[in-house]
C-alpha cells in the first residue's frame, strides 16, 4: 500500500504539476487540494488517465471550516478561530473521495469555494453520475451551489425548509419547530421553544496532552 | 384513437415494500415506469451534525441507528476511523471478535434482506424461516452486549468486554413446559462460542432450505431474472459497492482487496454474479451467507485457543477496570475524565471503510484536536444505490420497482442519516 502511495504521489506531481495547490500524505491517505477553476479538468484526468484510473467517486461531502480549531464559545456559538485563515483559504470546501479499482488505491481531493457568501463549485455529474445526489446533499446541508447540475434540489431536509442546517452557524436545535394546532386543525411551524444547551463543552488541548501520541 | 396520458403516482411514504419511509414519485405510461423520483430524508435525524456536538464515545451508539439491521458493522467503520486518527493498535483477540461479529451481522442483515425481499415479491415462508435463524443471532448480540439490536459493543481500541461464558436461557412459561424448555436450552448450556459453533454447524442446512424455496422456484425466477440489470460499467459509474457491484460481475470486496482487522488471515471466497440482475444479486448474497459461516468457524476456533485482552490498555481511550477504578485514585481520575471530557483525537482527517453487508460503509472524520469531531461524514452504501433507482427502474413495470428496491437492500436509517 505504501509503495502504491509513493507511486501515486509521483504520478500526480508529474501529471498535475501546475494545478496542485498541495498534496499531502497523512495517515497513509493522500489529500490533493486543487483550485476550483481546475477541478473539472483534474477530476476528468483522474478518472481517465491510465496511471490514475479513479473509476469510482465513493463520496462527496461539504465541509464548513469557519470555526475550525476553535473552542471559545460565546452565547451558544463558537467564535471563528484565529488559526483558520492560513490553513483554510475560505469557509466552504467540497471533499471528494475517489477509489481506483484498477490500482486499488484511494485519493481525497479537496476544493475550496472562493466566495464565502455564495459558495459556487462546478458539478462533476458528467464525470461520475453518482455525484448527482451527493451534490444535492451538499447543496441542501451547506448551501454550496454546483453549476451545471441537472437537478439541484434539496434532498434530505423537509419540503419548504429554510437555511442550511450543517453550517456551523446553524444551531443544533434549529430555528423552527412543528406541531399540530388543534384550533387551526393543521400542522403549524413556530420558533423553537427549547434553549440550546451544551452538555460537554468542546475543548482543545495542547498536543500530546496527557501523554497521548 | 383515444388520447393516452401519462400519470404520476405516489409510492409511499408508508408502503410495506418501500422498506421504511421512501416517497417515490413514479411517472407512468400505463403500467410502465418512465421516471422514478425518490424523495428521501423522511428519516433524516442529522446524525452527522449531532456527532459534531458529542464526544467521540457519545456518538458511537448513534452508529447503531444508521443501518439498523447491521448495527455492529456501522460501529466498526466508526471505531476504525477514530483508531486511525489515534494510531491505536487493537489487540488481536478484539480484532477476531470484531470480525466474528461483523460476519454475524452480515448473516443477520442478509437474512432480513432475504425474508423481506421474498415477502415483497410474494413468498411468505422464507420470511418465517429467515427470522428463525436471525433470532439466534440476536440472542448472541444480547449475550455479548445486553441489547438485541443497538449493541454499542465496539469501542475505539477494542470491544467493550470479552465474550461471556454463558448464554441466556429460556424459562418455563404457559406456552412451553419444562420438557420443551429443556430441549430449547440444549445448545445454550455452554459458552457463547459453543452456541455459535452449534449455529455454524446447522446454518448451512438452513441456507439449503431457503434455496429450496427460492433458487429454482418458477415464480421467483420470473420476478427476478432480467429485472434491474446493471452493466459493470454503469455499476462503477453509479458508485455501487458490495453485492450490487459483485452482482454485476466485478470481483471487489474490501475484505480481500484492502483487508482490515484479521481478514487477511482468514479463508473465504468472494461470489460474483454474471448478468447483473436481481436474481444474480440474490445468488451472490446467499453465497455470502455461506462464506460468512466459513469465516465464523475459523474465528470460533481461533478465539477458543487464544485468550487475551480485548481492549487497549490506554486509559486516555479505554476506561480502566471497574474494580481498580473503585480502589485507585489514578484510575478514578482517568475514568472521570474519559466519561466527562472524553478522549482527545489528534487533529487531522481520516477515512475508514468496511465491507458492510450492503456495500462500502465509510466514515470520514475531520478532527481539529478537540474532544468532539469537527466534521463527521457517513458514506452510506444505500445512498448511492437508491440514487440509481431511477435508472434501474426505467422501462420496468410498477411491480418490478418493488423487486428493485428489495434487491438494493435499502435501509432508510443509513440513507437519510
Amino acid at each position: 500500500m505504501a509503495a502504491n502511495l509513493t507511486l501515486l504521489t509521483t504520478n500526480l506531481t508529474t501529471i498535475f504539476a501546475n494545478q496542485i495547490v498541495s498534496l499531502e500524505n497523512m495517515l497513509d491517505e493522500l489529500t490533493l487540494v486543487v483550485n476550483d477553476i481546475d477541478v473539472l479538468e483534474v477530476l476528468t484526468r483522474l478518472r481517465d488517465d491510465p496511471d490514475l484510473r479513479f473509476e469510482q467517486l465513493i463520496d462527496l461531502c461539504g465541509v464548513d471550516y469557519c470555526t475550525y480549531g476553535s473552542d471559545i464559545c460565546e452565547g451558544g456559538a463558537y467564535l471563528k478561530s484565529d488559526i483558520a485563515p492560513d490553513t483554510y483559504p475560505s469557509r466552504f470546501a467540497a471533499v471528494y473521495h475517489l477509489l481506483s479499482l484498477t490500482h486499488n488505491i484511494r485519493l481525497r481531493v479537496r476544493v475550496f469555494a472562493k466566495d464565502d457568501d455564495l459558495p459556487i463549485l462546478s458539478s462533476v455529474v458528467n464525470i461520475w453520475p453518482c455525484a448527482n445526489w451527493y451534490e444535492r446533499e451538499a447543496f441542501d446541508l451547506y448551501g454550496i451551489v454546483f453549476t451545471d447540475h441537472p437537478d439541484l434540489r434539496r434532498l434530505l431536509t423537509d419540503y419548504g425548509f429554510v437555511g442550511n442546517p450543517f453550517r456551523k452557524d446553524f444551531p443544533l436545535s434549529g430555528h423552527v419547530e412543528m406541531r399540530y394546532d388543534p384550533e387551526q386543525q393543521r400542522v403549524v411551524y413556530q420558533p423553537v421553544s427549547i434553549e440550546p444547551r451544551e452538555l460537554v463543552p468542546r475543548i482543545i488541548r495542547e498536543e500530546h496532552y496527557g501523554g497521548l501520541k | 384513437m383515444a388520447e393516452i396520458k401519462n400519470y404520476t403516482m405516489n409510492f409511499g411514504p408508508q408502503h410495506p415494500s418501500a422498506h421504511g419511509v421512501l416517497r417515490l414519485v413514479l411517472e407512468l405510461d400505463g403500467e410502465v415506469i418512465e421516471r422514478a423520483d425518490p424523495h428521501i430524508g423522511l428519516l433524516h435525524r442529522g446524525t452527522e451534525k449531532l456527532a459534531e456536538h458529542k464526544t467521540y464515545l457519545q456518538s458511537l451508539p448513534y452508529m447503531d441507528r444508521l443501518d439498523y439491521v447491521s448495527m455492529m458493522c456501522n460501529e466498526h467503520a466508526y471505531v476504525m476511523a477514530v483508531e486511525k486518527l489515534l494510531a491505536l493498535e487493537v489487540p488481536v483477540r478484539a480484532q477476531y471478535i470484531r470480525v466474528m461479529f461483523d460476519e454475524i451481522t452480515r448473516i443477520m442483515n442478509h437474512l432480513l434482506w432475504l425474508g423481506a425481499h421474498a415477502l415483497d415479491i410474494g413468498a411468505m415462508t422464507v420470511f418465517l424461516y429467515a427470522f428463525r435463524e436471525r433470532e439466534d443471532l440476536m440472542d448472541v448480540y444480547e449475550a455479548v452486549s445486553g441489547a438485541r439490536l443497538h449493541a454499542a459493543y465496539y469501542r475505539p481500541g477494542g470491544v467493550y468486554r470479552d465474550l461471556p461464558d454463558s448464554m441466556p436461557m429460556y424459562q418455563a412459561s404457559k406456552i412451553h413446559n419444562a420438557t420443551a424448555i429443556k430441549k430449547m436450552n440444549e445448545n445454550r448450556e455452554g459458552s457463547l462460542l459453543d452456541f455459535m459453533e452449534d449455529f455454524t454447524n446447522r446454518f448451512p442446512t438452513c441456507v439449503d432450505e431457503y434455496e429450496t424455496l427460492l433458487t429454482d422456484n418458477r415464480i421467483w425466477k420470473q420476478r427476478t431474472v432480467g429485472i434491474g440489470v446493471v452493466t459493470p460499467e454503469r455499476a462503477l459509474a453509479l458508485g455501487f459497492s458490495g453485492a450490487m457491484l459483485r452482482g454485476s460481475g466485478i470481483a471487489w470486496d474490501l475484505r480481500k482487496k484492502q483487508p482490515y482487522e484479521v481478514y487477511n488471515r482468514l479463508d473465504f471466497d468472494i461470489p460474483v454474479g454474471v448478468e447483473g440482475d436481481c436474481y444474480d444479486r440474490y445468488l451472490v448474497r446467499v453465497e455470502e451467507m455461506r462464506q460468512s459461516n466459513r469465516i465464523l468457524k475459523q474465528c470460533i476456533s481461533w478465539l477458543r485457543q487464544n485468550p487475551g485482552p480485548v481492549i487497549v490498555n490506554n486509559f486516555k481511550v479505554a476506561p480502566p477496570k471497574r474494580e481498580s477504578m473503585k480502589q485507585n485514585m489514578e484510575e478514578l481520575i482517568h475514568h472521570f475524565k474519559l466519561f466527562t471530557e472524553g478522549m482527545h483525537v489528534p487533529s487531522g482527517e481520516a477515512y475508514a471503510a468496511v465491507e458492510h453487508p450492503k456495500g462500502e460503509f465509510g466514515i470520514y472524520i475531520i478532527s481539529d484536536g478537540a474532544n468532539k469531531p469537527y466534521r463527521l461524514k457517513i458514506r452510506a452504501p444505500g445512498f448511492a444505490h437508491i440514487a440509481a433507482l431511477d435508472e434501474m427502474a426505467r422501462g420496468h413495470m410498477i411491480a418490478d420497482v418493488v423487486a428493485i428496491i428489495g434487491t438494493q437492500d435499502i435501509v432508510f436509517g443509513e440513507v437519510d442519516r
